[in-house]
């Protein structure tokens, strides 16, 4: 019970600060649109989409950057946490006589609310500029649950390496280092079958790909295959892995 | 500024558990980082509603024998407890009897002052209604009323550290931790927070307190232990301190190139050792009890012709005390070791 009430606390910290710092919420309006836009007028003309698809670059990239943004959510967690280890509130936390992994908790859970607008906003800038759902609302619900709980997913990731790293700067570029090649070696802006045949190999086999692939299924209608199940198994396999490394980071975090 | 002395009434702490014993104690306390050995075997007691002043350089070990007690870390070998509550074994209902503030000031800087204090004091498991209603009032009484509704990433640095000890006592815990809690404060917010803390400990609070600052250590600590190198290395009152040091100096400044001819008057006085003459000041060492020392130093040199600038008995201070047990002065970090967080 006191999991459950620390890591609310916690969560509703995190928010309120997003609303303090708008900068931040900046950074999570405008920039996805501003992708979104860059892609679909500088590289849509010129991206030959996979034979069969049915229907403009708009539809085939809101649901790559989509999946995109998402992984990239976390990244609030990392520097959060990071600036929470080195301004001592992590001590101030570790003394207190909380649930051990509120702190995570309530960190990632915040992420799944900033998600959740990010979503909507790149949803909305997609229907503004030409995409449109070609399935049902239960399947388009379907697909934001599925975002959620991917992105959830990867916050426990990024709350590992909010721990490890000495600055919020590293945390930063590790972030970029890892995510940039995860999310662009797959289906997410191209049609996998252009890359190289090594690339070809890791974007098929990427989860990002299979993530995206789901998220065509779901709103696009696009075949599924097991692209849907796969994302969710890829997502409770990092749950399950992360989220005990970062817990376990935790109880040992020495602030300075 | 009007005093923060006051704290709320309603903040009286609760009582010790096992009011017979400690309420903090430390037995062999060992710790090392790698090869920088933090903790060398050290043991502490500190008496329920006492201060006991952790004192030492940087890198003595103070700031991990906090972190120890306040079960932020483990220790290599060694037992403690507060409350009577193991700091391993019982680390969970432990942290619900301590408040620890340090010297960071661990706000978050995007809450208000009221809304820091909430979330705290939710984390120690109180209702929202009560954790508002008991964060109001330690915001008044530290006088950040004003400042309740704003981000305290807009506090000064006094008031931010007003604010980490508000927090550590929003649950009102009978033991609290202070790190450094002046480090860095300007005079003012120094003495300000000095009247909070005996305020505190009025109210039947046990403090463990780390300092640097030796007059902090004399004017808020009942017993003080000195920690050099992870050891204690001398314990007890700032009185007691001082008296292993020795007892009062008479320390005299003659005019011109008479400070041998003082010494030869002030050697002729009985009970007193040698003196010791340092260019233009003569000291003499005054066995504690022997009085009318300063009439009969003053006839004496009065007779001799001797020409007196200046004329003193001097206590020694916790500088000396730190001086003769370490032999070197608080503030040199040119010897310490890194300090191990």
């Amino acid at each position: 019970m006191a999991l459950v009430t620390d890591t609310a606390v916690v969560a509703e910290r995190n928010l309120i600060r997003l609303t303090r710092a708008p900068d931040l919420l900046l950074a999570f309006t405008i920039q996805p649109v501003m992708f979104v836009l860059l892609f679909v007028y500088v590289f849509g003309g010129a991206i030959q989409l996979p034979p069969g698809f049915d229907g403009d670059y708009a539809d085939f990239l809101i649901p790559g950057i989509i999946v995109q943004n998402i992984a990239f959510g976390g990244f609030v967690t990392a520097l959060g946490l990071n600036e929470d280890l080195s301004k001592g509130l992590i001590d101030r936390f570790r003394s207190l006589p909380m649930a051990r992994p509120a702190v995570l908790a309530g960190r990632t859970l915040a992420d799944v609310f900033t998600n959740l607008l990010s979503l909507v906003i790149l949803v909305i800038t997609g229907l503004v500029i030409g995409f449109s759902f070609a399935t049902g609302l239960g399947e388009i619900l379907a697909g934001v649950g599925l975002m959620l709980l991917f992105g959830y997913a990867f916050s426990w990731v990024f709350a590992l390496l909010g721990l490890l790293v000495s600055s919020p700067e590293s945390a930063n570029s590790l972030g970029f280092l890892a995510v940039f090649p995860l999310t662009f070696i797959s289906s997410a802006f191209v049609p996998v079958e252009s890359m190289p045949a090594a690339l070809e190999w890791f974007a098929e086999v990427n989860p990002f790909t299979i993530a995206v692939d789901a998220m065509r299924a779901l709103w696009l209608g696009a075949p599924a295959g097991n692209a849907v199940w796969g994302t969710v198994v890829w997502s409770f396999i990092i749950l399950a892995v992360f989220a005990p490394l970062a817990v376990a980071r935790y109880r040992r975090a020495a602030g300075r | 500024m009007p005093s923060l002395t006051a704290v709320p009434t309603t903040a009286a702490a609760k009582p010790p558990d096992r009011s017979t014993g400690p309420a903090i104690r430390a037995t062999g306390l060992r710790k090392s980082f790698g090869d920088v050995v933090a903790l060398d075997g050290v043991d502490l007691e500190v008496a329920p509603g006492t201060v006991l002043g952790l004192l030492g350089p940087n890198g003595a070990g103070k700031t991990t024998a906090v972190r120890v007690l306040t079960t932020l870390l483990r220790p290599d070998a060694g037992e403690a407890s507060v409350c009577g509550l193991d700091v391993v074994a019982d680390a969970g209902e432990l942290r619900s009897r301590i408040g620890l503030a340090g010297q960071y000031a661990a706000v978050d800087e995007n809450l208000t002052g009221l809304e820091n204090l909430v979330m705290v004091g939710r984390l120690y498991g109180m209702s929202r209604r009560d954790a508002k209603a008991r964060g109001g009032e330690l915001l008044e009484s530290f006088e950040l009323d004003e400042a309740a509704s704003r981000p305290a990433k807009t506090y000064s640095g006094g008031m931010r550290r007003r604010l980490d000890l508000a927090a550590a006592l929003v649950a009102k815990p009978p033991v609290i931790f202070l790190d450094e809690p002046t480090t860095g404060l300007d005079p003012r917010s120094r003495l300000a927070l000095w009247g909070t803390i005996e305020a505190l400990v009025a109210e039947g609070t046990t403090v463990l307190l780390t300092t640097q600052y030796l007059d902090e250590a004399d004017r808020l600590a009942d017993a003080i232990a000195v920690i050099d190198h992870g050891r204690v290395i001398a314990e007890g009152t700032s009185d007691e301190l001082k008296a292993r040091v020795g007892g009062e100096r008479l320390e005299v400044r003659v005019a011109g190139d008479q400070a041998e001819r003082a010494a030869e008057a002030l050697a002729a006085m009985s009970g007193v050792e040698a003196p010791t003459v340092d260019g233009a000041s003569v000291t003499v060492a005054v066995p504690s009890g022997r009085s009318g020392i300063i009439v009969e130093a003053v006839r004496r040199l009065d007779q001799a012709g001797v020409e007196v600038d200046d004329l003193g008995l001097r206590r020694p201070t916790l500088d000396d005390v730190f001086l003769t047990l370490t032999g070197r002065v608080a503030d040199d970090e040119t010897t310490t070791t890194q300090e191990a967080a």
